[in-house]
């Protein structure tokens, strides 16, 4: 028999508790409906998204079981991983792809759930949607059937990634069971240089705590280099806590949140603004709060970052040279396998080595800013004539904003096309295919064996990075273009 | 969805002595355009298993006729990456009960429970013990307890304890599941919610 330990109000016990607390506690411990002893806490979810391909079988789950969804306002549905970027007018040509695309559209009609399906102003990555359109607020917990959740930690939220037998938890209760993650604090402090963006911030923090040093881990980013960054770098760096292992990452809310939030349609207006803004103001991390542990870095050791390996953990400077498997920290074995994968070696240099791809996009690097800062890059270039180059918006309001803003006429100068929103070559489980053997240098998450097309070879980078790449055709820093 | 109730496993065991096996490997994403779930085992390790022709890879542990069982003990970081639960169901749907490792992902961790796979952490120097014994004797055989949280190689009987909270594993003896239990707090949900800020 299991003991059951019920709680007080949460927000009782929070309003006594006048010990030093982290943010990530006191947003979590707000949303303790339960706390089981021995086991997992059981957690209300503000917001949840959901896609195309984690979902069908979770409403499956429902009907087999006769339930309901219990709250279909705190869901959004958006259709993002499978759809094409060329085209979208059009019927999906994939059927399986098109089964998936209508079974979120029929499953969101029979549940009352938002829907921004294909051809939807609004639709675009789930992750980019959610924060344009003010649904994602500071001191929420926020999840959805996609690891990339972490992106919206940028607010002041937690938010991570769950499974499909979760999707149908939170659809059916509107909350999860999890074991409460420890708290780690990544503090980056000083002034970042030239060329250098918060894409490096993150593979540099990765690249020191490895792909999986951060696991069982809840992150809070701190320091100067997050409070002076924007909220999409903020989104950027949060987006890739799961490529360290970590449940989620976050960033305290400030005046930059807010003024990002502020106006936004799904966010509160008038009095319900003062109110939440109110309550936003006391989301950070008190003065001699604890952390299980924490990491310390001096933002003048960071360079344009790419990756040479199989994991994100495998980044490096890009003046720097592939190190030796026991420089890199893990089994020579599988350090070995992961170089013959990429055609790469040990003490090679990355620069000048040859870019068939470039990939701008997804819900890591698929904003405005950076578009913004590929095009100040290529303006007035030329397209290296061997490259491939997939530049795909986040949503339709990202793609309206570059032809608003000139992008796309620098754009098709420099011989570039712009595609329609979606996860893309991300992921590849549309058409957006790297060809086996080629080398992509790509500004999303992961660049795991196959994951931008079977055989593909991937190196993550900032957009400058793949800017770079895309004129010159091979690896470059950028900061030599400028 | 329901699944078997889990309390001893004995068996044999297939070895994948890889660091950071993550979900991408284990189900590719193009093979997650299904609706329901069946059939995911047969994209299990996709392209480690199967050349582009559709031959199977000689190499590959999965191929090799030795090695078989329902436990599966794979390297550091196992099931990194994506949130995907289509990685445990193919997992599953393969025949694996078990998943040893040093270390293990979070969320495939949490899914591996929540659709009855249990899996084991293990020390670094058990998880080598295990991979050696397998490479002498790919007929060892491995002996999982969930209601002693132990694992043991049953030839010589060396044994090591695993963690696992007492409600997960109260759940896999069982075979029940989170959502049951969480219809029954309902109530509760809704006096919360009613009391919610957002």
């Amino acid at each position: 028999m299991i003991k059951i330990q019920e709680f007080a109000h949460p927000f009782k016990l929070y309003a006594m508790s006048k010990t030093a607390t982290t943010l990530f506690d006191k947003v979590w411990d707000r949303h303790v409906i339960r706390h089981i002893e021995d086991g997992p806490d059981v957690l209300f979810i503000d917001r949840h998204f959901i896609h195309e391909v984690t979902s069908p079988v979770a409403f499956l789950g429902l009907e087999t079981r006769g339930l309901k969804v219990m709250f279909p306002e705190k869901t959004f549905a958006t259709a993002d991983h499978n759809t094409p970027t060329i085209n979208q007018h059009l019927p999906v040509q994939d059927p399986l792809s098109a089964n998936q695309l209508k079974a979120l559209e029929t499953n969101s009609a029979k549940y009352g759930i938002s829907h921004w399906g294909l051809g939807n102003p609004k639709n675009g990555i789930v992750h980019v949607v959610g924060p344009e359109n003010g649904i994602t607020l500071p001191g929420m917990t926020i999840v959805c059937g996609d690891s990339h959740t972490s992106t919206h930690g940028a607010f002041g939220a937690i938010a991570f990634g769950i499974g499909t037998s979760e999707v149908e938890m939170v659809l059916s209760s509107q909350c999860i069971m999890q074991q409460k993650p420890k708290k780690m604090r990544i503090s980056v402090n000083g002034k970042l240089g030239k060329g250098i963006v918060p894409k490096d911030v993150v593979l540099y923090i990765i690249s020191r705590l490895t792909a999986a040093g951060a696991t069982g881990y809840f992150v809070e980013y701190a320091g100067d280099v997050f409070e002076n960054m924007s909220m999409e770098g903020r989104m950027t760096v949060c987006n890739m806590s799961i490529e360290m292992g970590a449940r989620g990452g976050m960033v305290a809310p400030d005046e930059t949140t807010f003024a990002y939030i502020k106006g936004r349609e799904k966010a509160p207006k008038g009095a319900d603004w003062d109110k939440a803004l109110a309550y936003w103001k006391t989301l950070k991390t008190d003065e001699g709060a604890s952390f299980d542990v924490e990491y310390t870095y001096d933002a003048a050791e960071i360079e344009p970052m790419i990756t040479y390996g199989t994991n994100p953990g495998m980044g490096i400077g890009i003046t720097k040279k592939i190190p030796q498997a026991q420089e890199a920290g893990s089994g020579k074995a599988s350090y070995e396998k992961s170089l013959a994968y990429m055609g790469f070696h040990e003490k090679e240099a990355m620069l000048g080595k040859k870019v068939d791809y470039v990939f701008i996009g997804s819900c890591t690097n698929g904003r405005i800013e950076d578009f913004r800062a590929f095009a100040s890059i290529i303006k007035g270039k030329k397209k290296a004539d061997h490259v491939t180059a997939w530049i795909v918006p986040g949503s339709h309001i990202v793609e309206q904003q570059i032809r608003e803003e000139g992008i796309l006429d620098i754009l098709m100068e420099a011989g570039f096309q712009l595609r329609q929103p979606g996860c893309s070559a991300c992921l590849a489980m549309n058409d957006d295919k790297i060809p086996a053997g080629k080398y992509a240098v790509s500004t999303s998450n992961r660049n795991f064996e196959g994951r931008q097309g079977p055989g593909a070879r991937t190196m993550l980078a900032s957009p400058l990075v793949a800017a770079a790449a895309a004129i010159t055709g091979v690896v470059t820093d950028p900061r030599e273009l400028f | 969805m329901a699944y078997d109730k889990f309390t001893v496993l004995k068996s044999t065991a297939v070895p994948m002595p890889i660091e950071n096996v993550d979900t991408d490997q284990i189900i590719p994403a193009r093979f997650l355009k299904a609706t329901e779930r069946k059939g995911f085992g047969d994209n299990l390790f996709r392209d480690w298993r199967y050349n582009a022709d559709e031959s199977p890879k000689r190499d590959f542990v999965l191929n090799n006729p030795i090695y078989s069982g329902k436990i599966l003990v794979g390297g550091r970081n196992f099931g990194s990456g994506s949130s995907r639960e289509h990685a445990a169901w193919a997992i599953y749907d393969y025949g694996f009960r078990c998943v040893v490792s040093s270390f293990f992902a979070d969320i495939f961790k949490n899914n591996s429970l929540n659709i009855g796979i249990l899996p084991v952490q293990v020390s670094p120097e058990f998880l080598d013990k295990l991979f050696k014994a397998i490479e002498a004797d790919p007929k060892t055989e491995i002996e999982v307890s969930l209601p002693d949280q132990t694992i043991t190689l049953v030839a010589t009987g060396e044994s090591e304890s695993f963690f696992i909270n007492g409600y997960k594993k109260n759940n896999m003896m069982n075979g029940y599941d989170d959502i049951d239990y969480l219809q029954s707090l309902k109530n509760d949900i809704k006096s919360y919610a009613s009391s919610s800020v957002y």
